[in-house]
């Protein structure tokens, strides 16, 4: 099968979806360079036209059950350029349209031009900004050349790097300032990885890599170099000293497409790399590595998350803590390849990796809503806010309880697939820590649940009463990750098609 | 030893370099000249494998040099916006520094 794809070099039909989905949002940014007023009007026309691509995406590879090919000009790798789809890259590029277009129209409205003043700058590179992320997540997951990657993944940074300080206070251009350094670094090793490979093997590109590289000590310095600087813009333990003050500090629609999507975009080509790129050079002993930092990820981002005094705060470094459950992934995934348990490891893995996307676009869409009403963020003083703003607080629920790992959820189904795949590959301590980890995120939900629910000692006074409209988008997102938890298992034979056997049900 | 040896283990040396600054100077600016130097490490590894690599009668393998490029823009993008970053927060602090002079991040990282 790794044959078959890795020779196919024929555009199929409907390729030219992959290069609507990158090519629309930059014609979108190019129209509102030009157009400055009319840049929210314009990311809002596209939001339909983009997910509508993602959709054709989505829809074709499931229905064929083979992989998306558009070759670039023609030319065939080595020389040339491959846009493929498999399975996971429709899932995730479906996901990334769902909440892109959902923040879309969160944000709308709040970064609007006022009529007859000097244009906002904030206001026109908002929508600049998502219209970038979306063009560059895209660029990710339909990639297969790992210097046509590189090139993404820093255009997902240049993107996400302003969108931290849209708000221009010192903290947050601070907070913009230490999380481009941390990406600087990163973007440098993968760089420093990929012509170690070009110079060892001769290619860059997956396919043509995945039957070159061997067990050799110069691949596996290459692997090391790229993965630790992916490692610093997913924010794993202990590369996360970035990610708290940079997603707390953005706006909320920001911070929902930062925390949910962004991070998500490294960690895929992660396991590109090492799944795709390099199958067979990972060792037991690196995977376990991956899923110790993994682990030490969970318990300490639970941990200080339960220490927080802002709301915003705890969201972040509760995204530091899931992160670390999808690094189970590594271990696991090669403890099980072969065995017909491999599937549920993947599905398991992949399911937290979108519903965490979901949920947590949800709590920071919640959180911005409810420091809009209260004109702050600080949980010691939530208290009447279920009463005041009840739809906000349901949401934060809703999101909770897949952070939680509770029924009904996605997330519920991601752990509950991860710890039986940790006990069936005789890896009970990773069991362990999904537990430990399930718990302590209860804690931390729970304390801003009962601080919220509980009655107010005066009766709060509201702000703002956020609009109907955003507290219902902030719902429709958080319910995303509650149905994902429905979705019958048996649909994620799509996140199969056209993956490598290593992933699937081949050699071990 | 060739001169593409003499090229590849100065190279390495600047990646070396760069990251020992990156890692130990905490003040940013040197972070970002320090990033620099790693990238023009890499750049003269490219370089490298270019001269190395050549085939088929060609000079060099155009390849990576086509590569250096791209990556030149994205690293000067990189460090444009690096500084960008930094003269505004130099404006509104007048601090280069990335610790919060009033403690009011103390707790964030």
């Amino acid at each position: 099968m790794l044959q078959a794809t890795a020779l196919q070099s024929a555009t199929t039909p409907g390729g030219f979806l992959l290069v609507l989905a990158v090519m629309l949002p930059v014609v979108g940014i190019l129209l509102s360079l030009v157009l400055g007023r009319l840049a929210e009007r314009i990311a809002l026309v596209l939001c339909p036209l983009g997910f509508a691509v993602a959709a054709a995406v989505f829809a074709t590879v499931w229905q064929s059950g083979r992989p998306l090919i558009y070759v670039v000009g023609g030319w065939a790798p080595p020389l040339g350029i491959v846009l493929r789809a498999d399975g996971l890259s429709a899932a995730m590029m479906m996901m990334t349209a769902i909440i892109i277009c959902a923040t879309a129209v969160f944000a709308k409205g709040e970064f609007v031009q006022a009529p007859r003043r000097a244009e906002a700058r904030g206001s026109l590179v908002f929508w600049i900004l998502l219209l970038a992320i979306w063009s560059a997540l895209n660029a990710i997951v339909v990639g297969n050349d790992l210097f046509n990657l590189y090139v993404a993944l820093e255009l997902l940074t240049f993107a996400a790097v302003p969108l931290v300080c849209l708000k221009g206070s010192a903290t947050t251009v601070r907070a913009a300032l230490r999380y481009l350094l941390f990406a600087l670094l990163g973007s440098i090793l993968y760089l420093l990885g990929a012509v170690l490979l070009y110079g060892a093997y001769g290619t860059l590109d997956i396919a043509l890599l995945s039957r070159r590289v061997g067990a050799e000590p110069v691949a596996a310095i290459a692997a090391a170099l790229m993965t630790i600087g992916l490692l610093a813009k997913t924010a794993l333990f202990p590369l996360h000293l970035w990610l708290p003050p940079a997603h707390a500090g953005a706006p909320a629609p920001g911070s929902a497409v930062l925390s949910g999507l962004v991070i998500k975009g490294s960690f895929f080509l992660i396991v590109r790399l090492w799944f795709d790129a390099m199958p067979g050079l990972l060792t037991m002993a690196a995977a376990q590595l991956l899923a110790t930092l993994g682990a030490a990820a969970i318990l300490f981002g639970s941990v200080l998350a339960l220490r927080q005094q802002r709301l915003k705060l705890l969201i972040a470094y509760s995204t530091i803590a899931q992160i670390g459950y999808l690094f189970f992934l590594f271990p696991l995934g090669l403890g099980l390849g072969g065995t017909e348990a491999s599937g549920a490891v993947w599905t398991g893995g992949w399911l937290q990796l979108f519903s965490h996307a979901f949920a947590k676009a949800a709590m920071f869409m919640a959180a911005g809503l409810i420091a809009e009403a209260l004109g702050h963020d600080r949980i010691a003083e939530l208290s009447g806010v279920g009463r005041a703003a009840p739809l906000p607080m349901v949401t934060f629920a809703l999101a909770g309880l897949s952070l939680m790992g509770v029924p009904p959820s996605g997330g519920f189904v991601a752990k509950g697939l991860l710890l039986i795949a940790a006990v069936r590959a005789a890896q009970w301590w990773w069991a362990a820590t999904i537990l430990i980890g399930g718990l302590l995120a209860g804690g931390y939900v729970l304390i801003v649940l009962g601080k919220a629910l509980g009655s107010a000692d005066r009766p709060l006074v509201l702000k703002a009463s956020p609009s109907r409209r955003r507290e219902l988008i902030a719902l429709t997102v958080a319910l995303c990750a509650v149905v994902l938890g429905l979705v019958p298992l048996r649909s994620s034979e799509l996140l199969q098609i056209g993956r490598p056997p290593s992933v699937g049900v081949a050699q071990r | 030893m060739t001169s593409t040896d003499i090229f590849a283990l100065c190279a390495t040396s600047l990646v070396g370099l760069g990251l020992f600054g990156i890692i130990t100077n905490p003040q940013p600016l040197r972070k970002i000249v320090a990033f620099n130097v790693i990238g023009n490490g890499v750049f003269l590894l490219f370089g490298v494998v270019a001269h190395r690599g050549a085939a088929a009668g060609l000079g060099a393998d155009p390849v990576p040099q086509a590569l250096v490029i791209t990556g030149i823009v994205v690293a000067f993008s990189a460090t444009a916006l690096a500084v960008a970053l930094l003269l505004r927060l130099a404006k509104a602090t007048h601090l280069l520094t990335l610790e919060a002079d009033d403690g009011s991040d103390g707790d964030l990282s």
